[in-house]
């Protein structure tokens, strides 16, 4: 299977792919890793009119110290994330549930902004920087934007990146304290993508649970907050009965989808025994 | 059409291809590395698994054009002259096939796997090569090969020698007579 012809346009700069994007005509897609775009282009579920391919474009690769977060360019590979320090030392759930993602050959190509921008309901890395409180650098013709994680999800495959706009970069905020993160998944063996994740990161002070911070992958059309489990984390006690009971709000509000892999109430129950596993492994208990 | 220059297994290729030619199609139709195989087209199999600038990737799933300025590895590049590479030879001495279909993707997965680990344990082959689907082997065989290789590039063994830790592949007999008649 061969993509539909497109127009192709190699960037060099981020204002030269700005141009290339508003001249490619009425449907223009972003390549960056293209381990998404390439599948469903050859499926000709996107047949556009434009490749914008961001491959050769200068200074959207890497991860740099910001002083209160760290800054991961769009274009950073799954692999090169996984191996980052800045990563492992102030937000470790990302390389964790990076390396849940697919296989070693897509994580080498695929991209943290592209994966993010595609915003797949059983994609990993949106709850992630959901419950990290990332913040999203957009530009486009109207110039630089932020915009936290909480409006980026849109809905179903859509973001708060316009047609004519590029992700460049995502703050992370370096968390404050002692927290300890883990990223639960449930998976068919030979399809990584998630039927529900939980990602969960807890501060424990003193014997108890300070705050904790919990996103939901694939519980809906896009990354989700468990509130109602934060809330009843908040000041718990850290005890393996404090914690079940907490996290049996974790579907609570949920919408998720029934498909081939689950019916929907089937995912909110995998939705409670995830969370609860992630929090007790991140709690330590 | 766009012009990309490719080093491709030593030699360097300029060549001008449409843009939604993939990296697998214009390395079988218009260099001829028909040694690296089409399998699933979907992102699946592994089974056209080349080396992109020295790591692992799906050439089924890379735009030509996106390789322009690159070095690609075939499984048609890795031996030297006619001494096969350690993994290939392992496989072959570990009966790591059967039909050979999944072979060239499984041998370039696992030379990858192997910079990265060169000691991996059997779960870290099997996580390692996730990426590829064999019909045949049921892995077995092909997790004895790769762990085989490894000992062989770390020069645990010398050459033929299989390490203690790594069982010699079982061959039933009874149910491949060819075997028995080989022995």
């Amino acid at each position: 299977m061969i993509p539909a012809p497109f127009a192709y346009a190699r960037p060099t700069t981020v204002e030269e792919a700005l141009q290339a994007i508003a001249d490619g005509g009425e449907d223009v897609k972003v390549l960056a890793g293209g381990q998404s775009l390439i599948p469903v282009m050859r499926l000709r579920l996107a047949a556009p009119e434009t490749v914008v391919d961001l491959g050769k474009v200068e200074g959207l690769r890497g991860v740099r110290d910001d002083g209160d977060a760290i800054v991961i360019g769009a274009m950073t590979t799954h692999s090169d994330v996984m191996a980052d320090p800045l990563i492992a030392e102030h937000a470790p759930l990302i390389a964790e549930a990076t390396g849940t993602v697919a296989d070693r050959q897509v994580r080498h190509r695929g991209t943290f902004g592209g994966a993010l921008v595609h915003a797949d309901p059983a994609g990993d890395l949106p709850a992630v920087a959901l419950a990290l409180d990332a913040e999203f650098v957009i530009v486009g013709p109207g110039g630089r934007r932020t915009v936290p994680a909480s409006e980026f999800f849109v809905d179903y495959l859509t973001t708060a990146v316009g047609e004519g706009d590029l992700l460049v970069e995502v703050r992370v905020p370096k968390l404050s304290g002692e927290w300890s993160m883990r990223y639960e998944k449930f998976n068919r063996v030979a399809q990584a993508w998630s039927i529900v994740a939980v990602a969960a990161a807890v501060r424990r002070e003193n014997g108890r649970i300070a705050e904790a911070r919990i996103g939901l992958t694939n519980m809906g059309p896009t990354p989700l907050r468990a509130r109602q489990v934060e809330e009843a984390l908040a000041g718990a006690e850290a005890t393996a009965e404090a914690v079940a009971a907490a996290c049996e709000r974790a579907a609570e509000g949920t919408e998720p989808s029934s498909d081939l892999n689950a019916q929907a109430d089937y995912r909110q129950h995998l939705a409670k025994v995830l969370t609860r596993r992630a929090v007790s492994t991140a709690a330590g208990l | 059409m766009t012009p990309i220059t490719v080093r491709v297994d030593g030699a360097t290729c300029a060549d001008d291809v449409e843009p939604r030619t993939l990296l697998v199609h214009y390395l079988r139709e218009q260099l001829g590395k028909v040694g690296t195989v089409v399998g699933c087209d979907t992102s699946n199999c592994g089974a056209c698994t080349v080396h992109l600038d020295g790591e692992a990737v799906k050439s089924c799933t890379v735009l030509a054009v996106q390789a322009d300025g690159s070095e690609v590895t075939t499984i048609e590049g890795v031996a030297s002259g006619a001494e096969l590479h350690p993994v290939q030879k392992a496989f072959h001495e570990m009966h790591g096939l059967q039909c050979g279909y999944c072979t060239p993707g499984m041998i370039m997965a696992s030379i990858d796997l192997l910079q990265d680990n060169p000691d991996p344990s059997d779960d870290e082959v099997r996580e390692g090569i996730e990426g590829n689907l064999c019909r045949c082997t049921g892995y077995q065989n092909i997790v004895r090969a790769v762990r085989c290789a490894a000992a062989e590039m770390r020069g645990v063994s010398n050459g033929h020698v299989s390490p203690d830790h790594v069982s010699p592949a079982v061959v039933d007999t009874a149910a491949a007579p060819h075997v028995a008649a080989q022995q």
